[in-house]
Protein backbone atom coordinates (compact mmCIF):
# COMPACT_ATOMS: atom_id res chain seq x y z
CA UNK A 1 0.00 0.00 0.00
CA UNK A 2 1.67 3.18 -0.91
CA UNK A 3 -1.45 5.45 -0.82
CA UNK A 4 -0.42 8.27 1.50
CA UNK A 5 -3.48 10.12 3.37
CA UNK A 6 -5.53 13.00 2.03
CA UNK A 7 -4.20 16.28 4.43
CA UNK A 8 -7.27 16.35 7.16
CA UNK A 9 -9.26 19.04 8.01
CA UNK A 10 -8.35 21.02 11.30
CA UNK A 11 -10.04 19.91 14.05
CA UNK A 12 -12.60 22.10 15.35
CA UNK A 13 -11.13 22.52 19.12
CA UNK A 14 -14.22 21.68 21.19
CA UNK A 15 -14.78 18.24 19.75
CA UNK A 16 -12.73 15.28 20.14
CA UNK A 17 -12.52 13.30 17.03
CA UNK A 18 -14.07 9.79 17.52
CA UNK A 19 -11.71 7.35 15.22
CA UNK A 20 -13.97 4.66 13.84
CA UNK A 21 -11.50 2.21 15.18
CA UNK A 22 -12.50 3.63 19.28
CA UNK A 23 -15.98 3.82 18.34
CA UNK A 24 -16.05 -0.32 17.12
CA UNK A 25 -14.39 -1.03 20.03
CA UNK A 26 -16.25 0.94 22.78
CA UNK A 27 -19.78 -0.36 20.82
CA UNK A 28 -19.07 -4.25 21.43
CA UNK A 29 -17.77 -4.04 24.63
CA UNK A 30 -20.63 -1.96 25.74
CA UNK A 31 -22.89 -4.32 23.77
CA UNK A 32 -21.06 -7.29 25.30
CA UNK A 33 -21.51 -5.84 28.66
CA UNK A 34 -25.57 -5.41 28.25
CA UNK A 35 -25.77 -8.77 26.63
CA UNK A 36 -24.59 -10.52 30.21
CA UNK A 37 -27.04 -8.11 32.03
CA UNK A 38 -29.86 -9.17 29.66
CA UNK A 39 -28.99 -13.01 29.46
CA UNK A 40 -29.45 -12.26 33.51
CA UNK A 41 -32.19 -10.86 34.11
CA UNK A 42 -34.00 -13.05 31.49
CA UNK A 43 -33.11 -16.11 33.68
CA UNK A 44 -34.09 -13.77 36.52
CA UNK A 45 -37.52 -13.54 34.83
CA UNK A 46 -37.98 -17.27 33.67
CA UNK A 47 -37.57 -18.43 37.57
CA UNK A 48 -39.42 -16.02 38.85
CA UNK A 49 -42.45 -16.55 36.36
CA UNK A 50 -42.37 -20.16 36.23
CA UNK A 51 -42.05 -20.86 40.03
CA UNK A 52 -44.61 -18.20 40.86
CA UNK A 53 -47.69 -21.17 40.70
CA UNK A 54 -45.60 -22.89 43.44
CA UNK A 55 -45.72 -19.67 45.88
CA UNK A 56 -49.32 -19.30 45.28
CA UNK A 57 -50.29 -22.59 45.51
CA UNK A 58 -52.39 -24.29 48.91
CA UNK A 59 -49.59 -25.78 50.85
CA UNK A 60 -51.30 -28.88 50.57
CA UNK A 61 -50.72 -29.32 46.72
CA UNK A 62 -47.18 -28.37 46.74
CA UNK A 63 -44.60 -32.06 46.91
CA UNK A 64 -44.62 -33.27 50.69
CA UNK A 65 -48.00 -31.58 51.33
CA UNK A 66 -46.37 -28.56 53.65
CA UNK A 67 -45.78 -25.93 51.95
CA UNK A 68 -42.89 -24.53 49.67
CA UNK A 69 -41.07 -23.15 52.49
CA UNK A 70 -40.88 -26.17 54.14
CA UNK A 71 -39.96 -28.20 50.95
CA UNK A 72 -37.32 -25.67 50.15
CA UNK A 73 -35.40 -25.04 53.22
CA UNK A 74 -34.03 -28.51 53.83
CA UNK A 75 -32.90 -28.30 50.78
CA UNK A 76 -30.89 -24.95 51.20
CA UNK A 77 -29.39 -26.14 54.44
CA UNK A 78 -28.42 -28.91 52.63
CA UNK A 79 -26.79 -27.55 49.66
CA UNK A 80 -24.69 -24.55 51.85
CA UNK A 81 -24.04 -27.30 54.71
CA UNK A 82 -22.09 -29.54 51.71
CA UNK A 83 -20.44 -26.17 50.71
CA UNK A 84 -19.38 -25.17 53.54
CA UNK A 85 -17.51 -28.59 54.75
CA UNK A 86 -15.95 -28.58 50.65
CA UNK A 87 -14.84 -24.81 51.33
CA UNK A 88 -13.41 -25.64 55.00
CA UNK A 89 -11.75 -28.41 53.74
CA UNK A 90 -10.04 -27.06 50.38
CA UNK A 91 -9.38 -23.73 51.30
CA UNK A 92 -6.46 -23.88 53.26
CA UNK A 93 -5.04 -27.04 51.60
CA UNK A 94 -5.36 -25.18 48.22
CA UNK A 95 -3.75 -22.20 49.44
CA UNK A 96 -1.22 -24.11 51.12
CA UNK A 97 -0.38 -26.19 47.72
CA UNK A 98 -0.10 -22.80 46.47
CA UNK A 99 2.04 -21.51 48.72
CA UNK A 100 4.39 -24.98 48.27
CA UNK A 101 3.83 -24.54 44.21
CA UNK A 102 4.63 -20.88 43.56
CA UNK A 103 7.40 -20.84 46.98
CA UNK A 104 9.21 -23.91 47.95
CA UNK A 105 8.51 -26.53 45.28
CA UNK A 106 12.01 -26.63 43.52
CA UNK A 107 11.22 -24.92 39.40
CA UNK A 108 10.52 -28.45 37.89
CA UNK A 109 8.33 -29.96 40.31
CA UNK A 110 6.37 -27.18 40.58
CA UNK A 111 5.56 -26.90 37.01
CA UNK A 112 4.73 -30.94 37.23
CA UNK A 113 2.90 -30.42 40.57
CA UNK A 114 0.74 -27.70 38.99
CA UNK A 115 -0.33 -29.75 35.66
CA UNK A 116 -1.06 -32.37 37.57
CA UNK A 117 -3.32 -30.17 40.06
CA UNK A 118 -5.15 -28.36 37.51
CA UNK A 119 -5.82 -31.78 35.11
CA UNK A 120 -8.32 -32.42 38.39
CA UNK A 121 -10.54 -29.31 37.24
CA UNK A 122 -10.65 -31.16 33.71
CA UNK A 123 -12.40 -34.40 35.40
CA UNK A 124 -16.08 -34.98 34.41
CA UNK A 125 -18.04 -34.21 37.93
CA UNK A 126 -20.10 -37.63 36.71
CA UNK A 127 -16.55 -39.24 37.75
CA UNK A 128 -15.89 -38.13 41.07
CA UNK A 129 -19.17 -39.33 41.64
CA UNK A 130 -18.34 -42.86 40.79
CA UNK A 131 -14.87 -42.28 42.63
CA UNK A 132 -17.00 -40.96 45.69
CA UNK A 133 -19.31 -43.60 45.51
CA UNK A 134 -17.96 -47.01 44.70
CA UNK A 135 -13.90 -46.21 46.50
CA UNK A 136 -14.36 -43.27 49.30
CA UNK A 137 -17.63 -44.16 50.59
CA UNK A 138 -16.54 -47.49 51.35
CA UNK A 139 -12.99 -46.59 52.60
CA UNK A 140 -14.72 -43.89 55.36
CA UNK A 141 -17.08 -46.10 56.82
CA UNK A 142 -14.47 -47.37 59.44
CA UNK A 143 -13.69 -43.60 60.00
CA UNK A 144 -17.26 -43.03 60.58
CA UNK A 145 -17.16 -45.91 62.82
CA UNK A 146 -14.66 -44.76 64.86
CA UNK A 147 -15.83 -41.50 64.85
CA UNK A 148 -18.63 -42.41 66.47
CA UNK A 149 -17.50 -44.17 68.99
CA UNK A 150 -14.90 -41.37 70.40
CA UNK A 151 -16.15 -37.97 68.73
CA UNK A 152 -20.17 -39.11 69.46
CA UNK A 153 -20.24 -36.11 72.14
CA UNK A 154 -20.19 -33.34 69.11
CA UNK A 155 -23.18 -33.36 67.63
CA UNK A 156 -21.47 -33.58 63.97
CA UNK A 157 -20.33 -37.36 64.52
CA UNK A 158 -23.22 -38.06 66.65
CA UNK A 159 -24.41 -41.50 64.31
CA UNK A 160 -25.80 -43.44 64.08
CA UNK A 161 -22.60 -43.82 61.61
CA UNK A 162 -23.64 -44.89 57.97
CA UNK A 163 -22.63 -48.72 57.10
CA UNK A 164 -22.08 -47.41 53.20
CA UNK A 165 -20.59 -44.39 53.62
CA UNK A 166 -22.55 -42.43 51.70
CA UNK A 167 -22.97 -39.05 54.14
CA UNK A 168 -22.82 -35.76 54.05
CA UNK A 169 -19.19 -35.30 55.03
CA UNK A 170 -18.37 -38.29 52.46
CA UNK A 171 -20.28 -35.39 50.06
CA UNK A 172 -18.41 -32.79 51.00
CA UNK A 173 -15.02 -33.89 50.95
CA UNK A 174 -15.57 -35.21 46.70
CA UNK A 175 -17.17 -31.64 46.76
CA UNK A 176 -13.74 -30.70 48.40
CA UNK A 177 -11.65 -32.20 45.66
CA UNK A 178 -13.62 -31.02 43.17
CA UNK A 179 -13.21 -27.16 43.98
CA UNK A 180 -9.56 -27.80 44.86
CA UNK A 181 -8.36 -26.77 41.61
CA UNK A 182 -9.89 -23.85 41.36
CA UNK A 183 -8.91 -22.41 44.46
CA UNK A 184 -5.24 -23.37 43.95
CA UNK A 185 -5.04 -22.00 40.56
CA UNK A 186 -6.26 -18.48 41.07
CA UNK A 187 -4.05 -18.35 44.68
CA UNK A 188 -1.19 -19.77 42.36
CA UNK A 189 -1.50 -17.09 40.42
CA UNK A 190 -2.20 -14.04 42.50
CA UNK A 191 0.99 -15.63 44.71
CA UNK A 192 3.66 -15.70 42.02
CA UNK A 193 2.47 -11.73 41.47
CA UNK A 194 3.72 -10.92 44.67
CA UNK A 195 6.37 -8.21 44.01
CA UNK A 196 9.77 -9.19 44.31
CA UNK A 197 9.66 -5.39 45.49
CA UNK A 198 7.81 -6.78 49.00
CA UNK A 199 9.36 -9.85 48.89
CA UNK A 200 13.12 -8.37 49.19
CA UNK A 201 11.77 -6.07 51.98
CA UNK A 202 10.80 -8.61 54.15
CA UNK A 203 13.67 -11.00 53.64
CA UNK A 204 16.03 -7.66 53.90
CA UNK A 205 14.35 -7.16 57.41
CA UNK A 206 15.91 -10.64 58.63
CA UNK A 207 12.31 -12.44 57.53
CA UNK A 208 12.92 -16.46 57.34
CA UNK A 209 11.14 -17.38 54.16
CA UNK A 210 7.49 -18.34 55.93
CA UNK A 211 7.82 -14.62 57.74
CA UNK A 212 8.71 -12.92 54.24
CA UNK A 213 5.25 -15.60 52.78
CA UNK A 214 3.65 -13.84 55.84
CA UNK A 215 4.20 -10.26 55.21
CA UNK A 216 4.36 -10.23 51.53
CA UNK A 217 2.87 -12.90 49.87
CA UNK A 218 -0.36 -13.50 51.57
CA UNK A 219 -1.54 -10.29 52.41
CA UNK A 220 -1.12 -9.68 48.67
CA UNK A 221 -2.95 -12.65 47.80
CA UNK A 222 -6.00 -12.35 50.37
CA UNK A 223 -8.59 -10.77 47.71
CA UNK A 224 -7.09 -13.46 45.44
CA UNK A 225 -7.90 -16.65 47.84
CA UNK A 226 -10.95 -15.17 48.55
CA UNK A 227 -11.56 -14.83 45.11
CA UNK A 228 -11.43 -18.36 44.66
CA UNK A 229 -12.90 -19.56 47.68
CA UNK A 230 -15.77 -17.63 46.07
CA UNK A 231 -15.44 -19.37 42.89
CA UNK A 232 -15.35 -22.47 44.33
CA UNK A 233 -18.08 -21.66 46.28
CA UNK A 234 -19.77 -21.11 43.54
CA UNK A 235 -19.37 -23.99 41.77
CA UNK A 236 -19.95 -26.50 44.65
CA UNK A 237 -23.34 -24.79 45.61
CA UNK A 238 -24.29 -25.65 41.87
CA UNK A 239 -22.86 -29.00 41.49
CA UNK A 240 -25.31 -31.70 40.84
CA UNK A 241 -24.47 -34.86 40.02
CA UNK A 242 -21.47 -35.96 42.37
CA UNK A 243 -24.06 -35.29 44.79
CA UNK A 244 -26.70 -36.86 43.62
CA UNK A 245 -24.42 -40.09 43.60
CA UNK A 246 -22.60 -39.62 46.76
CA UNK A 247 -25.46 -38.60 49.27
CA UNK A 248 -27.84 -40.90 50.93
CA UNK A 249 -30.47 -38.13 51.53
CA UNK A 250 -33.76 -38.42 53.13
CA UNK A 251 -34.85 -34.93 53.73
CA UNK A 252 -34.69 -33.29 56.73
CA UNK A 253 -32.44 -30.89 58.82
CA UNK A 254 -29.50 -32.20 60.87
CA UNK A 255 -26.05 -31.15 61.42
CA UNK A 256 -25.35 -34.67 62.02
CA UNK A 257 -22.49 -35.56 59.39
CA UNK A 258 -21.62 -39.53 59.55
CA UNK A 259 -25.48 -40.45 59.09
CA UNK A 260 -27.24 -41.95 56.66
CA UNK A 261 -30.49 -39.77 56.43
CA UNK A 262 -29.14 -36.45 55.32
CA UNK A 263 -30.66 -33.33 53.68
CA UNK A 264 -30.29 -33.51 49.62
CA UNK A 265 -28.88 -30.43 47.87
CA UNK A 266 -30.98 -27.85 45.74
CA UNK A 267 -29.26 -28.89 42.47
CA UNK A 268 -29.15 -32.89 43.30
CA UNK A 269 -33.06 -33.02 44.03
CA UNK A 270 -33.45 -31.39 41.44
CA UNK A 271 -31.68 -33.46 39.04
CA UNK A 272 -33.28 -36.79 40.63
CA UNK A 273 -36.93 -35.84 40.78
CA UNK A 274 -37.48 -33.33 37.13
CA UNK A 275 -37.97 -36.75 35.55
CA UNK A 276 -41.09 -37.91 37.00
CA UNK A 277 -42.23 -34.65 37.69
CA UNK A 278 -45.44 -33.16 36.76
CA UNK A 279 -46.77 -29.52 36.73
CA UNK A 280 -47.15 -28.14 40.30
CA UNK A 281 -44.13 -30.18 40.93
CA UNK A 282 -41.97 -28.78 38.27
CA UNK A 283 -42.64 -25.21 39.65
CA UNK A 284 -42.06 -26.18 42.95
CA UNK A 285 -38.33 -27.24 41.42
CA UNK A 286 -38.15 -24.17 39.74
CA UNK A 287 -38.85 -22.43 42.80
CA UNK A 288 -35.56 -24.42 44.28
CA UNK A 289 -33.37 -23.26 41.50
CA UNK A 290 -34.63 -19.59 42.08
CA UNK A 291 -33.66 -19.74 45.87
CA UNK A 292 -30.20 -21.37 44.81
CA UNK A 293 -29.55 -18.53 42.01
CA UNK A 294 -30.61 -16.13 44.84
CA UNK A 295 -27.84 -17.89 47.23
CA UNK A 296 -24.97 -17.80 44.78
CA UNK A 297 -26.07 -14.24 43.75
CA UNK A 298 -25.52 -13.05 47.75
CA UNK A 299 -21.82 -15.19 47.63
CA UNK A 300 -20.72 -13.56 44.82
CA UNK A 301 -21.88 -9.96 46.42
CA UNK A 302 -20.16 -10.69 49.75
CA UNK A 303 -17.09 -11.79 48.17
CA UNK A 304 -16.85 -8.82 46.74
CA UNK A 305 -17.77 -6.79 49.35
CA UNK A 306 -15.63 -8.40 51.47
CA UNK A 307 -12.57 -8.07 48.62
CA UNK A 308 -12.90 -4.23 48.43
CA UNK A 309 -13.31 -3.61 52.31
CA UNK A 310 -10.11 -2.76 52.46
CA UNK A 311 -8.63 -1.35 48.98
CA UNK A 312 -6.56 1.35 50.08
CA UNK A 313 -4.50 -2.10 52.13
CA UNK A 314 -4.85 -3.77 48.78
CA UNK A 315 -1.37 -3.68 47.62
CA UNK A 316 -2.97 -3.26 44.12
CA UNK A 317 -2.03 0.37 44.57
CA UNK B 1 26.89 0.21 67.37
CA UNK B 2 28.30 0.54 63.55
CA UNK B 3 30.61 -1.86 62.66
CA UNK B 4 33.40 -2.73 59.82
CA UNK B 5 33.51 -4.71 57.17
CA UNK B 6 36.54 -6.45 55.75
CA UNK B 7 36.08 -8.29 52.41
CA UNK B 8 38.94 -10.54 50.92
CA UNK B 9 39.00 -12.17 47.53
CA UNK B 10 35.57 -11.94 46.54
CA UNK B 11 34.21 -13.53 43.57
CA UNK B 12 30.35 -13.84 43.03
CA UNK B 13 29.14 -16.15 40.92
CA UNK B 14 25.41 -16.29 39.30
CA UNK B 15 25.42 -20.06 38.49
CA UNK B 16 28.72 -20.53 36.15
CA UNK B 17 28.48 -17.15 35.46
CA UNK B 18 31.39 -15.09 37.52
CA UNK B 19 29.58 -11.63 37.74
CA UNK B 20 31.75 -10.43 40.37
CA UNK B 21 35.66 -10.45 40.79
CA UNK B 22 38.74 -10.61 43.09
CA UNK B 23 37.05 -8.27 45.80
CA UNK B 24 39.31 -6.65 48.42
CA UNK B 25 37.93 -3.73 50.75
CA UNK B 26 37.39 -2.39 53.90
CA UNK B 27 34.81 -0.77 54.90
CA UNK B 28 35.13 2.36 57.74
CA UNK B 29 32.43 2.14 60.60
CA UNK B 30 30.59 5.15 60.99
CA UNK B 31 31.50 6.48 57.41
CA UNK B 32 29.88 6.49 54.26
CA UNK B 33 31.38 4.66 51.44
CA UNK B 34 30.02 4.79 47.66
CA UNK B 35 30.21 2.67 45.02
CA UNK B 36 29.71 3.68 41.83
CA UNK B 37 30.42 2.81 37.99
CA UNK B 38 28.34 2.06 34.59
CA UNK B 39 25.37 -0.38 34.92
CA UNK B 40 25.96 -3.85 34.95
CA UNK B 41 29.45 -3.61 36.42
CA UNK B 42 28.32 -5.82 39.67
CA UNK B 43 27.83 -2.91 42.03
CA UNK B 44 24.56 -3.68 42.96
CA UNK B 45 25.47 -7.07 43.16
CA UNK B 46 28.19 -6.56 45.52
CA UNK B 47 26.25 -4.45 47.37
CA UNK B 48 23.73 -7.52 48.14
CA UNK B 49 26.51 -10.06 48.61
CA UNK B 50 27.27 -7.96 51.59
CA UNK B 51 23.81 -9.09 53.57
CA UNK B 52 23.92 -12.17 51.38
CA UNK B 53 20.25 -10.71 49.57
CA UNK B 54 21.58 -12.02 46.58
CA UNK B 55 21.38 -15.11 47.56
CA UNK B 56 17.71 -14.57 46.59
CA UNK B 57 18.39 -15.55 43.44
CA UNK B 58 18.89 -19.13 42.62
CA UNK B 59 22.42 -20.38 41.89
CA UNK B 60 23.82 -17.59 43.55
CA UNK B 61 27.22 -18.32 45.41
CA UNK B 62 30.22 -16.41 46.56
CA UNK B 63 33.83 -17.41 46.78
CA UNK B 64 36.26 -15.37 49.60
CA UNK B 65 35.40 -14.06 52.74
CA UNK B 66 33.18 -11.16 54.41
CA UNK B 67 34.07 -10.47 57.90
CA UNK B 68 32.64 -7.80 59.95
CA UNK B 69 33.95 -6.92 63.08
CA UNK B 70 35.77 -10.74 63.29
CA UNK B 71 32.41 -12.63 62.28
CA UNK B 72 32.73 -14.00 58.91
CA UNK B 73 29.47 -13.38 57.06
CA UNK B 74 29.39 -16.48 55.23
CA UNK B 75 30.89 -19.01 57.48
CA UNK B 76 29.26 -22.78 57.56
CA UNK B 77 27.07 -22.24 60.55
CA UNK B 78 25.92 -18.94 59.72
CA UNK B 79 21.81 -18.20 58.89
CA UNK B 80 21.51 -15.35 56.10
CA UNK B 81 18.78 -14.41 57.78
CA UNK B 82 20.94 -13.03 60.94
CA UNK B 83 23.13 -11.76 58.81
CA UNK B 84 20.40 -9.38 57.62
CA UNK B 85 18.91 -9.17 60.85
CA UNK B 86 22.19 -7.13 61.59
CA UNK B 87 22.87 -5.52 57.96
CA UNK B 88 19.66 -4.12 56.46
CA UNK B 89 18.34 -2.40 53.70
CA UNK B 90 17.00 0.22 51.42
CA UNK B 91 16.26 -0.74 48.01
CA UNK B 92 15.94 2.18 44.55
CA UNK B 93 11.95 1.74 44.63
CA UNK B 94 10.79 2.30 47.72
CA UNK B 95 8.98 -0.68 48.93
CA UNK B 96 7.12 0.14 52.11
CA UNK B 97 4.53 -3.46 52.57
CA UNK B 98 1.32 -1.88 50.68
CA UNK B 99 -1.03 -4.05 53.13
CA UNK B 100 0.38 -2.51 56.30
CA UNK B 101 -0.05 0.88 57.87
CA UNK B 102 2.48 3.79 58.40
CA UNK B 103 3.02 2.29 61.98
CA UNK B 104 3.01 -1.42 61.22
CA UNK B 105 5.83 -0.82 58.67
CA UNK B 106 8.33 0.81 61.19
CA UNK B 107 7.39 -1.91 63.57
CA UNK B 108 7.45 -4.94 61.43
CA UNK B 109 11.44 -5.89 61.84
CA UNK B 110 10.77 -5.59 65.38
CA UNK B 111 7.78 -7.68 65.19
CA UNK B 112 9.69 -10.58 62.74
CA UNK B 113 12.28 -10.68 65.67
CA UNK B 114 9.15 -12.63 67.76
CA UNK B 115 9.83 -10.66 71.16
CA UNK B 116 6.43 -9.69 72.63
CA UNK B 117 6.61 -5.81 72.96
CA UNK B 118 4.48 -3.97 74.94
CA UNK B 119 2.37 -1.17 73.26
CA UNK B 120 4.15 2.05 74.54
CA UNK B 121 7.63 0.45 73.77
CA UNK B 122 5.86 -0.29 70.12
CA UNK B 123 5.18 3.07 69.90
CA UNK B 124 8.33 4.73 71.60
CA UNK B 125 10.16 2.70 68.74
CA UNK B 126 8.07 3.58 66.07
CA UNK B 127 8.06 7.42 66.97
CA UNK B 128 12.46 7.15 67.25
CA UNK B 129 13.10 5.35 63.96
CA UNK B 130 10.70 8.10 62.15
CA UNK B 131 12.26 10.96 63.92
CA UNK B 132 15.38 9.15 62.86
CA UNK B 133 14.73 9.59 59.04
CA UNK B 134 13.20 13.00 59.51
CA UNK B 135 9.12 11.75 58.83
CA UNK B 136 7.69 11.87 61.97
CA UNK B 137 6.50 15.41 61.54
CA UNK B 138 5.12 14.48 58.51
CA UNK B 139 2.95 11.42 58.99
CA UNK B 140 2.22 11.42 62.93
CA UNK B 141 -1.59 12.61 62.57
CA UNK B 142 -1.92 9.46 59.99
CA UNK B 143 0.15 6.37 61.05
CA UNK B 144 -2.86 4.36 60.49
CA UNK B 145 -2.81 5.12 56.98
CA UNK B 146 -1.20 2.52 54.78
CA UNK B 147 2.83 3.30 53.39
CA UNK B 148 1.44 3.56 50.28
CA UNK B 149 -0.64 6.98 50.49
CA UNK B 150 2.62 8.93 51.18
CA UNK B 151 4.78 10.34 48.23
CA UNK B 152 7.78 8.56 46.90
CA UNK B 153 10.33 10.34 48.51
CA UNK B 154 8.13 9.61 51.49
CA UNK B 155 8.06 6.21 51.40
CA UNK B 156 11.63 6.06 50.61
CA UNK B 157 12.46 7.75 54.52
CA UNK B 158 9.20 5.33 55.82
CA UNK B 159 11.77 2.34 53.53
CA UNK B 160 14.71 3.93 56.17
CA UNK B 161 12.76 4.36 59.21
CA UNK B 162 11.94 0.72 59.37
CA UNK B 163 15.36 -0.46 58.43
CA UNK B 164 16.99 1.47 61.51
CA UNK B 165 14.10 0.44 63.51
CA UNK B 166 16.10 -3.09 64.16
CA UNK B 167 19.40 -1.27 65.17
CA UNK B 168 21.16 -2.82 62.37
CA UNK B 169 24.96 -2.12 62.41
CA UNK B 170 25.40 -1.73 58.80
CA UNK B 171 22.47 -0.13 56.33
CA UNK B 172 23.11 -0.49 52.45
CA UNK B 173 21.76 1.41 50.02
CA UNK B 174 21.00 0.47 46.45
CA UNK B 175 20.50 4.11 44.69
CA UNK B 176 18.27 4.71 47.20
CA UNK B 177 17.62 8.32 45.21
CA UNK B 178 17.23 7.33 41.71
CA UNK B 179 13.55 7.42 42.15
CA UNK B 180 13.68 10.86 43.77
CA UNK B 181 13.43 14.51 42.68
CA UNK B 182 16.15 16.90 43.77
CA UNK B 183 14.15 17.97 47.19
CA UNK B 184 13.34 14.55 48.14
CA UNK B 185 17.13 13.59 47.22
CA UNK B 186 18.35 16.41 48.98
CA UNK B 187 16.56 15.17 52.17
CA UNK B 188 17.41 11.73 51.65
CA UNK B 189 21.25 12.80 51.51
CA UNK B 190 21.19 14.93 54.72
CA UNK B 191 19.41 11.93 56.41
CA UNK B 192 22.37 9.82 55.14
CA UNK B 193 25.20 12.40 56.92
CA UNK B 194 22.64 12.26 60.44
CA UNK B 195 22.74 8.03 60.17
CA UNK B 196 26.33 8.11 59.82
CA UNK B 197 27.00 8.73 63.25
CA UNK B 198 25.13 5.53 64.58
CA UNK B 199 25.45 3.15 61.32
CA UNK B 200 28.16 2.17 58.75
CA UNK B 201 26.56 2.92 55.61
CA UNK B 202 27.21 1.40 51.62
CA UNK B 203 25.86 3.62 49.13
CA UNK B 204 25.16 2.33 45.51
CA UNK B 205 24.82 5.78 43.11
CA UNK B 206 24.70 6.63 39.47
CA UNK B 207 24.77 9.83 40.57
CA UNK B 208 28.45 11.02 41.45
CA UNK B 209 27.22 14.29 42.44
CA UNK B 210 25.89 12.72 44.91
CA UNK B 211 28.95 10.21 45.94
CA UNK B 212 31.24 13.19 46.32
CA UNK B 213 28.67 14.99 48.43
CA UNK B 214 28.24 12.69 50.76
CA UNK B 215 30.64 9.62 51.40
CA UNK B 216 34.04 9.74 52.80
CA UNK B 217 35.45 7.20 50.53
CA UNK B 218 34.67 5.99 46.83
CA UNK B 219 35.02 2.58 45.35
CA UNK B 220 34.85 2.69 41.78
CA UNK B 221 33.72 -0.31 39.77
CA UNK B 222 33.95 -1.68 36.06
CA UNK B 223 34.38 -4.18 33.66
CA UNK B 224 36.27 -4.98 30.54
CA UNK B 225 33.12 -5.63 28.50
CA UNK B 226 29.85 -7.65 27.90
CA UNK B 227 30.30 -11.25 29.70
CA UNK B 228 33.48 -10.29 31.50
CA UNK B 229 33.31 -10.07 35.39
CA UNK B 230 33.01 -6.88 37.44
CA UNK B 231 36.07 -5.41 39.67
CA UNK B 232 36.65 -2.62 41.95
CA UNK B 233 39.01 -1.01 40.07
CA UNK B 234 40.12 1.92 42.48
CA UNK B 235 38.93 2.28 46.61
CA UNK B 236 40.15 5.92 47.66
CA UNK B 237 39.11 8.97 49.48
CA UNK B 238 36.38 10.72 48.14
CA UNK B 239 38.31 13.59 47.18
CA UNK B 240 40.96 11.87 45.79
CA UNK B 241 38.94 9.91 43.98
CA UNK B 242 37.20 13.13 42.03
CA UNK B 243 40.70 15.31 42.06
CA UNK B 244 43.32 13.29 41.18
CA UNK B 245 42.96 9.27 40.79
CA UNK B 246 45.16 6.69 40.56
CA UNK B 247 43.55 4.56 38.01
CA UNK B 248 43.15 6.36 34.07
CA UNK B 249 39.62 4.22 33.79
CA UNK B 250 38.11 6.18 36.97
CA UNK B 251 38.87 9.68 35.60
CA UNK B 252 37.53 8.61 32.42
CA UNK B 253 34.51 7.97 34.16
CA UNK B 254 33.95 10.22 36.45
CA UNK B 255 34.65 13.02 33.81
CA UNK B 256 32.28 11.29 31.60
CA UNK B 257 34.77 10.57 28.96
CA UNK B 258 33.33 6.71 29.39
CA UNK B 259 32.99 4.23 26.73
Amino acid sequence: MTTSAPPRPPQSPDRPKRRRGDRIFAGSATGAGIFILVVLAGVAVFLVAESWPAVVAPAEDVSGGEGLTSYITPLIFGTLLASVIALVIATPLAVAIALFITNYAPRRLAAGLGYVIDLLAAIPSIVYGFWGIFALAPALVPFYAWAERNLGFIPLFAGPASATGRTMLTAGIVLAVMILPIISAISREVFSQAPALHREAALALGATRWEMIRMAVLPYGKSGIIGGAMLGLGRALGETLAIALVLSASGGITFNLISNSNPSTIAANIALQFPESTGLQVNTLIASGLALFVITLAVNMLARWVVTRRADFSGAN
Amino acid sequence: MAKRIDVSDLNIYYGNFLAVEGVNVSIEPRSITALIGPSGCGKSTFLRSINRMHEVLPGARVEGKIVMDGQDLYGADVDPVNVRRQIGMVFQRPNPFPTMSIYDNVAAGMRLNAKKMKKTDTDELVERSLRGANLWNEVKDRLDRPGSSLSGGQQQRLCIARAIAVEPDVLLMDEPCSALDPISTLAIEDLMTELKERFTIVIVTHNMQQAARVSEQTGFFNLNGVGQPGRLIEFNPTEKIFSNPDEKATEDYISGRFG
